[in-house]
């Protein structure tokens, strides 16, 4: 990947970075009610980390998120599958999903929903992979 | 409407076979993103098209389009994101390492590569 | 699932483990784990033996697909008994000799004990199989488990050869039998054993019943390597000797047997059946029993003997077969053949099982198995000595071993259909004895000439001045135990008769139990003199004659012809058809994916074109279609042009940026469409997969122009069009059929109710078809790791033609410059011709690379040890 040198694209991809992870993650909460979800949140979410890369490079991407994305798709992957055989110990088939209205705190009546959970799973992997995908070609430019 | 989309999914099919039979490497990974988007116009036609409002819940509306494409849409999106992804590199690496895109001499070249090997 | 079922299928699940037992216990050897298993199995299986005594079989099911019927029921009496407990018997006798026997620093014995475990599992499987179609799976496993068993040292060119010759074999008898059940259960409706023994007479008088007889023994035959299937048994030697012990004395060879005993209830009494087993049967015994004295290998005289030993029993099984056309006394009188048969098949286990160890101890003390070589090692090896003349005489049928009984009887059985009368035997019956005298002779023969050519007379040249010892303890006890079990066999029959012969023979001739009385067993060493005795003193008389003389006239097995045997038409035939196969492959499979995108494109214009034009319900609505409104018509013109430009791009930048667009419009047909999460997912993966198409095709070379011919373009674009034009038409015949109530409309009912909702997308994503994701996600992780190990995992020294890594050889840059060269310059058309070379390999080419002269290698005979050793090592120097 090229060396950024573009001060003006990196200002204002500081700014914009947090902009569309913010906007991830309320498409991220809103998924079960309103457009959005784990997948587009994912892809949202990666490509925000890859605007970073392309205005920096990808080692201030590295510095700044020091993870190994591979792990996070493993983590991910393995969170579906726990949602998923969770069910199974209440004698219900496999992804079977359960939710109720609580009076939460600050936010009154809220939905939760295992259906989340597994939805962060996906957000997850998606993330995962598509940063995987990304790094790894981007670094042996 | 359909129509016309159904049209147009024929224009992305004859664009996108005619890609992938070229010998370029590029050629044929562009020619499967072409595919994959006549497909989703196609599924979006079947189910009819604009019968509703979008499909969601609690807005006061009553009709909405048919959201099982789109679920089977949005899942064809991201496959197909990892899928040209792996394209992508397979003839990246492919080109590193045979220096070139061209299928016919890819062929000639990792020949070249076993005989040597043996 | 019950004590029986687990037990059948713990080997598998040792298998499993024992890579990771052996990653915790690395210092025991890992035969340890397999013996420990089998004792362990065969103790279990020891608790069924009053049950099975009684006559009371027991039985086990467990619903495997039960929607297609198939069940694993385990059926247990007293024939399967016998083979499980044989089964895991010798397996842990062999796994205690393998132990010594294999050299845990030389070799990997992980694969070897899971081949081996595995191998155990697929025969206990077989023998306890109450359905035919579980009873076929694990036939079919023991073909595959003993292929990689016999080709275990794969870098031997002639153990490949014998894996592959027994895999080719042994699968085509599977193919065979396959159908043969198919053909039982189209007769009768059922895929039971059990229930196939009822059937009775109108599966007799069945047209099919025939055939399925037929196909039924081809698989038999061909897995206990009757003549002329026997051929790859010989081969098979190539396996370590102790698979070999174990293949061919208790297990895999003896699973015809099984079968073929298993099916007596339902086929004797037929005059094919009759005849075909028991004919069959004497021939091979014949034929091994002559062709093992012209070997030269120890195991080659082994497996000869063991293709004769294998054709004994089964002609007893054929005649044991008269049993089912009469009752009473002479029911009783032809049963005693199969009384025969199973104790043979007993004493067989045990001293063909005695033999191979015995000539692994020499090989492995010796380092040669060729009999020419050896001699006068009895002194330093006593031991080892005294148990292969234990194992020769049971062997040979002299007393008082148990082989001696189980021969007499054999005799006694081939002189009873003199007086039979039925199936034209009154012409033919004469034959039976003769040749099974002559039989005799052989085997006294070479069983007299292995143990004399191999430690009696003077030391040879070779070996005359090599220390030789004895072999370890360990690798001596097993032998030992088998050859003691001969002469007990010998003195206490009444050990295994009623507890072990009767059941299986009851359970072989279910005949003779059907008025409640019990077979009655007559095994003793002295029967008086009969003429069985006499029959007996005559071949010992003979044989010893022949076996002085041997050297004289053995030279008569030099005026057979080697050109002409089965093993050349093996060869010949399978040749002819890889060259075939090829020739035909080829024509299709050139090797050029867009001829293959050309195949699959052709056969879906057919298929959906016939479809299209054939059914009578394909309408074309009319009217009442959604409206377009004028920023649409934009969109949508857009579209086609963006996608019908990119063809004709330049250089790729603009290609790719003319993908995107098309990309883009998309997302905004999605939006027009009502689908926002469409639009929002596709927005950013356009975004994301533009950059990624320039990431990697940054530093790649301008496009080439495709300066095809037209006459190369114009079909590609005709296949491309008549897609494109059937596409439009499916879609205009889908949005003018609709014969189906959509299911979307309870997921639109459901999304809230059920599933606590609103966006009814996500929700039939994560909730509804969550599985779908699930699997996505998974699919998307595979192709990250694919994409992660194409790039970071690669191995240096094989990337050749890489430009980030520096050559090892300057041949490979100039390929690579020549063709760079050629790609910026090239002005002709530029349809570069691939060197022609062939795209499909032979396999029996493939195999010839490493070694030399395939011709001599193919032949009939055993190579000596020594050529084998020097082809080694000049492998060796050369590697």
């Amino acid at each position: 990947m090229p060396k950024g040198s573009d001060i003006f694209l990196q200002n204002i991809s500081k700014v914009v970075v947090f902009i569309i992870l913010a906007f991830a993650l309320y498409l991220f909460f809103t998924g079960h009610g309103s457009p959005g979800g784990g997948f587009i949140a994912g892809l949202m979410s990666a490509g925000a980390l890859l605007l970073l890369a392309l205005a920096f490079d990808i080692d201030t991407v590295r510095k700044v998120i020091p993870f190994d994305f591979k792990l996070i798709t493993a983590i991910g992957l393995l969170i579906a599958l726990c949602t998923g055989t969770g069910a199974l110990f209440f004698g219900e088939p496999f992804l079977k999903h359960a939710f109720g209205y609580f009076q939460l705190p600050l936010l009154g009546k809220t939905e939760l929903h295992t259906a989340l959970i597994f939805d962060l799973g996906v957000y997850l992997a998606v993330v995962g992979v598509t940063m995987t995908i990304l790094l790894t070609i981007g670094e042996d430019n | 409407m359909e129509v016309v989309v159904a049209v147009i999914v024929g224009i992305l099919f004859t664009a996108g076979i005619y890609l992938i039979l070229t010998q370029d490497l590029l050629r044929i990974v562009l020619g499967t993103s072409l595919l994959t988007h006549a497909v989703h116009l196609l599924l979006m036609a079947m189910s009819m098209l604009k019968t509703g409002a979008a499909p969601l819940l609690g807005r006061g509306k009553e009709q909405f389009v048919d959201p099982l494409p789109q679920a089977l849409i949005l899942t064809s999106i991201v496959i197909n994101f990892g899928i040209t992804a792996f394209f992508l590199v397979l003839s990246y690496r492919a080109y590193q390492k045979l220096d070139t895109t061209d299928m016919e001499r890819m062929r000639s070249e990792s020949a070249k590569h076993r005989g040597r090997r043996r | 699932m019950s004590l029986l079922h687990l037990l059948t299928l713990s080997p598998f699940l040792l298998a499993a483990l024992l890579p990771l037992l052996g990653k915790a216990v690395p210092r025991l050897h890992k035969g340890w784990f397999a013996a420990a298993l089998s004792a362990l199995v065969f103790a279990t299986l020891l608790r069924y033996l009053g049950d099975i005594r009684d006559g009371s079989p027991i039985i086990k099911s467990f619903d495997w697909i039960p929607s297609l019927g198939i069940s694993f029921t385990v059926y247990l009496d007293g024939l399967s008994l016998l083979f499980a407990l044989m089964i895991t018997g010798m397996g842990v006798l062999v796994a205690l000799y393998s132990i010594a026997y294999m050299n845990a620093a030389k070799e990997s014995l992980t694969r070897f004990y899971v081949f081996l475990l595995v191998f155990m599992g697929a025969m206990l499987g077989l023998v306890v199989s109450d359905n035919l179609l579980t009873l076929y799976g694990f036939w079919e496993l023991t073909s595959i488990t003993s292929f990689l068993l016999i080709g275990y040292k794969n870098e031997k060119h002639r153990s490949r050869y014998g894996a592959l010759k027994s895999l080719l074999i042994t699968v085509a008898g599977g193919l065979g039998l396959l159908s043969g059940f198919i053909l039982l259960y189209v007769m009768s409706g059922t895929y039971r054993i059990r229930e196939l023994f009822e059937a009775g007479a109108p599966l007799m008088s069945h047209p099919l019943f025939l055939p399925a007889m037929i196909l039924i023994l081809f698989g038999a035959f061909t897995k206990s390597a009757q003549y002329p299937f026997h051929i790859w048994l010989p081969d098979a030697m190539e396996a370590p000797t102790p698979v070999s012990a174990y293949l061919h004395s208790a297990t895999m060879v003896k699973a015809g047997l099984y079968l073929v005993a298993r099916m007596s209830p339902i086929f004797s009494g037929t005059s094919e059946w009759f005849w075909i087993v028991s004919l069959g049967g004497l021939i091979t015994l014949l034929y091994g029993s002559v062709a093992a004295i012209k070997q030269t290998d120890l195991k080659g005289i082994l497996a000869y003997s063991t293709i004769s030993q294998l054709g004994l029993i089964m002609s007893l099984l054929g005649l044991s077969s008269l049993s089912g056309i009469f009752d009473g006394e002479e029911q009783i009188l032809y049963a005693a053949a199969g009384t025969a048969a199973i104790f043979h098949l007993l004493n067989h286990a045990v001293f063909k099982g005695a033999l191979f160890m015995a000539a692994g101890i020499v090989d492995h003390e010796t380092g040669t198995r060729d009999i020419r070589k050896l001699g006068g090692i009895a002194q330093v090896m006593p031991i080892t000595f005294t148990l292969s003349l234990f194992g020769a005489f049971s062997m040979a049928g002299l007393p008082p071993f148990g082989g001696f009984i189980s021969k007499e009887m054999f005799l006694e059985s081939v002189i009873e259909p003199l007086h039979a009368g039925v199936f034209g035997l009154s012409t033919w019956a004469a034959l039976f004895p003769i040749v099974a005298w002559i039989a005799s002779v052989f085997t006294f023969v070479y069983s007299v000439l292995f143990v004399y050519r191999t430690f009696l007379g003077p030391r040879k040249k070779p070996l005359k001045n090599k220390q030789i010892h004895e072999a370890p303890l360990l690798m001596v006890i097993p032998p030992v135990l088998l050859a003691i079990m001969a002469l007990v066999l010998g003195f206490f029959p009444g050990l295994v008769a009623y507890s072990l012969i009767r059941p299986a023979t009851e359970a072989m001739i279910p005949a003779v139990t059907a008025s409640g009385e019990r077979l009655p067993m007559d095994l003793k060493l002295w029967h008086g003199l009969t003429p069985a005795l006499w029959m007996t003193i005559g071949v010992i008389v003979v044989g010893i004659l022949l076996a002085l003389t041997a050297k004289r006239w053995t030279k008569v097995y030099n005026f057979i012809p080697r050109r002409v045997s089965i093993n050349r038409a093996y060869d010949i035939s399978l040749r002819f058809f890889e060259h075939i196969t090829v020739r035909v492959t080829s024509l299709y499979m050139n090797g050029s994916s867009r001829s293959y995108v050309k195949y699959i494109l052709g056969f879906m214009l057919l298929v959906l074109g016939l479809i299209l034009f054939n059914s009578n319900d394909v309408t074309f609505r009319v009217g009442a279609y959604a409206t377009i409104a004028p920023y649409e018509w934009v969109i949508l013109i857009g579209l086609a042009a963006g996608a019908l430009a990119v063809p004709f791009a330049k250089s790729r930048p603009v290609a790719i940026i003319l993908t995107g667009t098309v990309g883009y419009l998309m997302v905004l047909m999605f939006v027009f469409l009502r689908a926002p999460d469409l639009a929002l997912t596709q927005m950013v993966v356009e975004s994301i997969s533009v950059t990624l198409y320039l990431l990697c095709f940054y530093h790649l070379p301008k496009l080439r122009t495709e300066r095809q011919a037209v006459r190369f373009r114009l079909p590609n674009f005709l296949v491309a069009l008549a897609v494109g034009v059937l596409m439009t038409l499916v879609a205009l015949t889908v949005l003018g059929t609709n014969p189906f109530e959509p299911v979307s409309d309870y997921y639109v009912r459901e999304s809230y109710e059920s599933a606590g909702g609103k966006n009814i997308v996500n929700v039939i994503l994560v909730d509804f078809r969550g599985f779908d994701t699930m699997l996505e996600i998974m699919v998307l992780g595979v192709a990250a790791i694919g994409i992660f190990n194409m790039i970071k995992l690669r191995r240096k020294a094989t990337d050749v033609g890489s430009r980030h890594v520096s050559h090892e050889g300057d041949e490979s840059e100039d390929i690579a410059a020549h063709f760079r060269k050629a790609q910026y310059e090239h002005d002709g058309p530029t349809t570069v011709k691939a060197p022609k070379e062939p795209w499909i390999h032979c396999v029996s080419d493939l195999n010839h690379d490493d070694e030399e002269n395939p011709e001599d290698e193919l032949s009939d005979e055993f190579e000596d040890s020594e050529s084998n050793d020097s082809r080694k090592k000049g492998g060796d120097s050369d590697a």
